[in-house]
């Protein structure tokens, strides 16, 4: 059996699956001050009884790390970069132990100044004195080649506790993202490691010896040690699980639309044949835009929990969330009162709900009935359009090759997939409104847990072979070796493909469900006086997002249409 | 939080799956390390930078400029089509407000084709620049559009197109004809007599530096064009005069092109050659798209860069300064020459040109005539004969022709289908229409 768990801005959401569907679902509130006690309880009312020997698997989605940055609450991590030609490194500064050392390569990965060392102690030597113990080394071109980090994380690391390599982020070009991403890593790193080392102390002394999990911003999961590595992956990764967990509900042969509403926003995500859109680049998380890869998601500040008001005669729905519903006792009119005015949801006391709409009425010159029908209509009618500036800005994403320029795949959604606690309320009004059919997400209100607890383990790597130089860099790796001027983009294809497999096992990987997909694949001529010189062969691969094997989603009746 | 203090948009189109020859400099890797550059910078995650998709040129979007032979889509392939659409998203999207500047990064490149296309002309077969301006003056009624080609080649596809007309200033810095491909742009060129002196050539010696360059483009470029006072500056934006550029002789920098670029303020850029995939083109794009978006390119170095060795000589520093003056010179007594030229009451003027497409290996006669008018660019004939074919007629009435022009245009067209000619073209800008007979 598996459990899968996922903290929430409110609720703490958890389902334990069989091979047959979830058998057991529950909910408790999460204690933001302290999610080590929200994870246990849940854990505790989940396993109630149940021998816990029987759980094989164990997935976890927290806000941790989201939590410690969005709030500034980390502890100081330094940065050694090394630039080279281009924009001043200085504008990418991530907190003030930011440091440009000497080195740089260039486009392909050749040094055009290399390392000082000396400069580079001595800088170590000032951090550690700093107390800086955890410190991120980031190069220019670095996914081109890895040297000057690998040289950079030797030299510095007698005298910091742990040193974290732009190139091992990720393959993709971007150097401030790559700065900001290993600068996150070696920020949450602390605070990560040291709450998933007690969870897992926790779950050993409650005879919980299945491999734990955490959820990933791209809809996969990485093992607990793997997570430790590369802790700036569990960003934002919350609605990542709710969005894995409409892929049941999801037809493999078309496009899809997945909306998770909540209390106070709604995230919009897209399926494409069964398989959710990532993001080209990364996340962005309060001022820092990342590499690390994450679902296409768009959030609008719309949820059952929004505060609603009359301004200038208009109905505004959102952004902010003033708290609970009136209904439950809250200073604010929200939507979800509106369902309880409207009589289709029972929730707290209709008599508050009901009273607060005819407030609303009254600044609108509309009876209750109808204030409450305007609120969810109009709450509907912005989630619709954040759906279509979506679609929108996906068809819209600039491409590289004719090819792709004239074959250009059109995002076609042909259903609208709704999950989330207001989901159920929702989803009538959503249908009256939208050019699609639109479906509930079997067990909607805790797909998120099942979303988590059925997320496959993801990862990446990127390859470059430069046959002139006769060299192979691998990043997610360290990985570099000699190639000579016969290496063929099929040789990159396989040693790619073994690069991938082994960083998936270490990764906690299911060795017999990895469904890797091509991400790059590009080949180029290097032409010297006007003949051929070698090739550079550019490849990505993936682990694309998905569910695992083994285990079906549901066994409650199904909500959504068949497919 | 970095921001642009120019909104800038970039059309990068690096047709990955495209090349002329697999060995040509015009092959799919040449802005492959542009590419890694740009996106390894992060340029695109700048507040006020913004990256569009290419849209495609139409068929009618090159008629408005192009006459091919046979048709439009002998002389294009897709990447074409794209390559002068990205320039005409950035146009509109300048012209719609959403930005200030824009950047075409899209190959293949246009400068060399000329009004006729029987073929490739210097990896070139229709003119992006011209497809660009003419769709944005049909669609938002812009008149004074001024080019400034600062590739090393001589922008004589350009010059060809905008020759008559006096909307259009043209103004092309480029490596002595004497020199290098195509050899043309002297300063004697200055446009037909309806549009002289709207042309303008500026043939810089070999091993000009970037002082010279500069000088040229502050001391000359820049009063003219104030002068001229256009709605739209766009640049043809080679960056073959590196000095690591390998089939040239210049010794432009980076940073060169970059401080040009400060200078010109061009709303729109259109790339065009340049052969130094690796030394040159990362650094120089870079440099431009700092330069537009008004963000600071100081640290964008060539790693090759020796600054003593690209020194410029006195010698090049006399020449370029007198080279200055001279030019200045034409543009100051243009209308007295153009006056000259009428005076002796003649109504057309013809001219009669050899062309080589030497991408295409194509020889082509032209007799050109063009009606001599005073209110317009005038009524525009041109019998072209390709060694490989029947000799064709096209006849071209400019966007703003005064009626007799019109009327000029439309009797050669009819005169035409009864004559001699394969194929019988119309080019008619006022009606914004093209026919074929």
């Amino acid at each position: 059996m598996i459990i899968g768990l996922d903290v929430g801005g409110t609720h703490t959401d958890v389902v334990l699956l069989d091979p047959s569907g979830p058998v057991e679902r529950t909910k408790v509130p999460t204690d933001e001050t302290d999610l080590f006690r929200s994870i246990l309880s849940g854990l505790d009312r989940i396993l109630d009884g149940r021998d816990p020997g029987g759980i094989e698997r164990i997935v976890l989605s927290t806000t941790l790390t989201t939590n410690a940055i969005v709030r500034d609450r980390v502890e100081p991590a330094g940065v050694l970069v090394c630039a080279g030609p281009g924009m001043d490194p200085e504008l990418f500064r991530a907190g003030p132990h930011y440091h440009r050392v000497s080195g740089a390569m260039d486009h392909r990965g050749r040094e055009i100044q290399p390392l000082d060392q000396d400069q580079i102690r001595t800088l170590a030597v000032r951090l550690g004195e700093q107390g800086i113990r955890h410190v991120a080394v980031v190069g220019k071109f670095s996914s081109r080649n890895p040297a000057h980090e690998t040289r950079i994380a030797e030299l510095i690391a007698p005298y910091v506790e742990r040193v974290f390599m732009g190139h091992r982020t990720s393959g993709n070009l971007n150097f401030p993202r790559r700065i900001a991403t290993a600068f996150l890593d070696a920020s949450v790193y602390p605070i990560h490691r040291a709450f998933f080392e007690a969870v897992g102390a926790a779950l050993r002394e409650k005879g919980l010896t299945a491999p734990v999990h955490v959820m990933k911003a791209d809809g996969g999961t990485m093992s607990l040690e793997a997570s430790i590595e590369s802790p700036g992956q569990t960003l934002l990764s919350g609605p990542a699980a709710s969005i894995m967990g409409a892929l049941p509900a999801a037809c493999t042969d078309e496009d899809v639309v997945v909306l998770d509403i909540g209390g106070t926003t709604t995230d919009i995500a897209v399926l494409v044949g069964g398989v959710p859109l990532l993001q080209p680049l990364g996340i962005e998380i309060g001022p820092f835009k990342t590499l690390i890869r994450s679902l296409e998601t768009r959030s609008i500040g719309i949820g059952g929990d929004s505060h609603v008001r009359v301004r200038e005669g208009r109905l505004e729905i959102g952004p902010d969330r003033g708290g609970p519903p009136r209904a439950l006792g809250g200073p604010e009119v929200t939507p979800t009162d509106a369902f309880v005015a409207l009589g289709e949801l029972e929730s707290g006391d209709p008599a508050l709900a009901r009273a607060g709409i005819a407030e609303i009425g009254a600044a609108l010159g509309l009876d209750e009935r109808s204030a409450a029908q305007s609120i969810v209509e109009i709450a509907c009618e912005r989630i619709l359009a954040a759906v279509d500036r979506m679609l929108a800005r996906i068809d819209g994403q600039p491409v590289y090759t004719v090819h792709e320029m004239l074959e250009g795949y059109r995002v076609r959604p042909a259903r609208i997939l709704v999950l989330g606690g207001p989901a159920e309320r929702f989803a009538p009004h959503l249908a009256a409104q939208a050019r699609l059919p639109v479906s509930l997400v079997p067990d909607w209100g805790v797909a998120n847990a099942i979303g988590a607890a059925m997320a496959r383990t993801t990862c990446e790597v990127g390859l470059v072979a430069d046959t002139e130089r006769g060299l192979v860099s691998l990043s997610n790796g360290d990985a570099q070796w000699r190639c000579d001027r016969r290496y063929t983009r099929e040789d990159a294809l396989r040693q790619a493909g073994e690069a991938l497999r082994a960083l998936a096992l270490a990764s906690g990987a299911d060795a017999e469900d990895m469904d890797m997909e091509v991400t790059e694949d590009l080949q180029f001529n290097i032409v010297n006086g006007f003949s051929t010189t070698g090739r550079n062969i550019r490849i990505g691969l993936q682990i694309k997002p998905g569910l695992i094997r083994g285990y079906r989603p549901s066994t409650s009746t199904p909500r959504s249409d068949p497919c | 939080m970095l921001k642009a203090s120019h909104k800038t948009g970039l059309v990068f189109f690096p047709a990955f799956d495209w090349a002329i020859g697999p060995t040509h400099p015009e092959r799919e890797e040449r802005l492959l390390y542009t590419r890694d550059q740009v996106f390894e910078e992060g340029i695109l995650d700048v507040e006020g930078i913004r990256e569009y998709r290419p849209e495609l040129a139409s068929v009618e979007d090159v008629q408005r400029v192009h006459f091919c032979v046979p048709d439009v889509d002998s002389a294009m392939t897709e990447s074409h089509y794209i390559s002068a659409g990205g320039a005409m998203t950035i146009g509109r999207a300048v012209l719609d407000g959403e930005i200030e500047r824009g950047f075409a990064l899209v190959r293949p490149p246009g400068h060399h084709a000329m009004r006729m296309v029987h073929g490739g002309r210097g990896f070139c077969n229709v003119n992006n620049e011209a497809i660009m301006i003419e769709a944005l003056r049909r669609r938002y009624g812009i008149r004074r559009v001024a080019i400034v080609d600062t590739d090393c080649h001589h922008g004589d596809g350009t010059q060809d197109i905008y020759w008559h007309d006096p909307d259009t200033l043209f103004i092309s810095i480029h490596q002595d004809g004497r020199t290098l491909y195509p050899g043309s742009g002297f300063p004697e060129e200055q446009g037909g007599p309806n549009a002289l002196g709207t042309t303008i050539n500026i043939p810089l010696p070999p091993n000009t530096s970037d002082a010279g360059y500069l000088e040229i483009v502050r001391d000359t470029v820049l009063p003219i064009l104030e002068e001229f006072e256009p709605e739209l500056i766009v640049n043809s934006a080679g960056q073959d005069n590196h000095f690591s550029d390998p089939l040239t002789n210049m010794n432009f920098t980076a940073r060169g092109y970059a401080e040009l670029t400060t200078l010109l303020k061009p709303h729109i850029a259109v790339l065009e050659g340049g052969y130094s995939i690796e030394g040159a083109l990362p650094y120089v794009n870079m440099g431009i798209i700092l330069a537009m978006a008004g963000l600071d390119y100081g640290q964008v170095i060539e790693p090759d860069l020796c600054p003593e060795s690209i020194a410029q000589s006195p010698e090049v520093g006399d020449y370029v300064r007198r080279l200055g003056e001279l030019t200045r010179r034409n543009w100051r007594e243009r209308h007295d020459r153009m006056a000259a030229l009428r005076a002796n009451g003649q109504r057309l003027q013809r001219r009669s040109r050899r062309i080589h497409y030497d991408t295409s290996g194509i020889s082509e006669r032209q007799e050109e005539t063009v009606r001599l008018c005073e209110r317009c660019g005038g009524a525009l004939r041109i019998e072209s004969t390709a060694d490989q074919g029947w000799p064709v007629l096209a006849v071209h009435i400019p966007p703003h022709a005064c009626e007799d022009c019109r009327r000029t245009g439309r009797d050669w067209f009819e005169e035409g289908k009864r004559g001699r000619f394969g194929r019988v073209f119309l080019q008619d800008r006022p009606e914004d229409r093209f026919e074929i007979a």
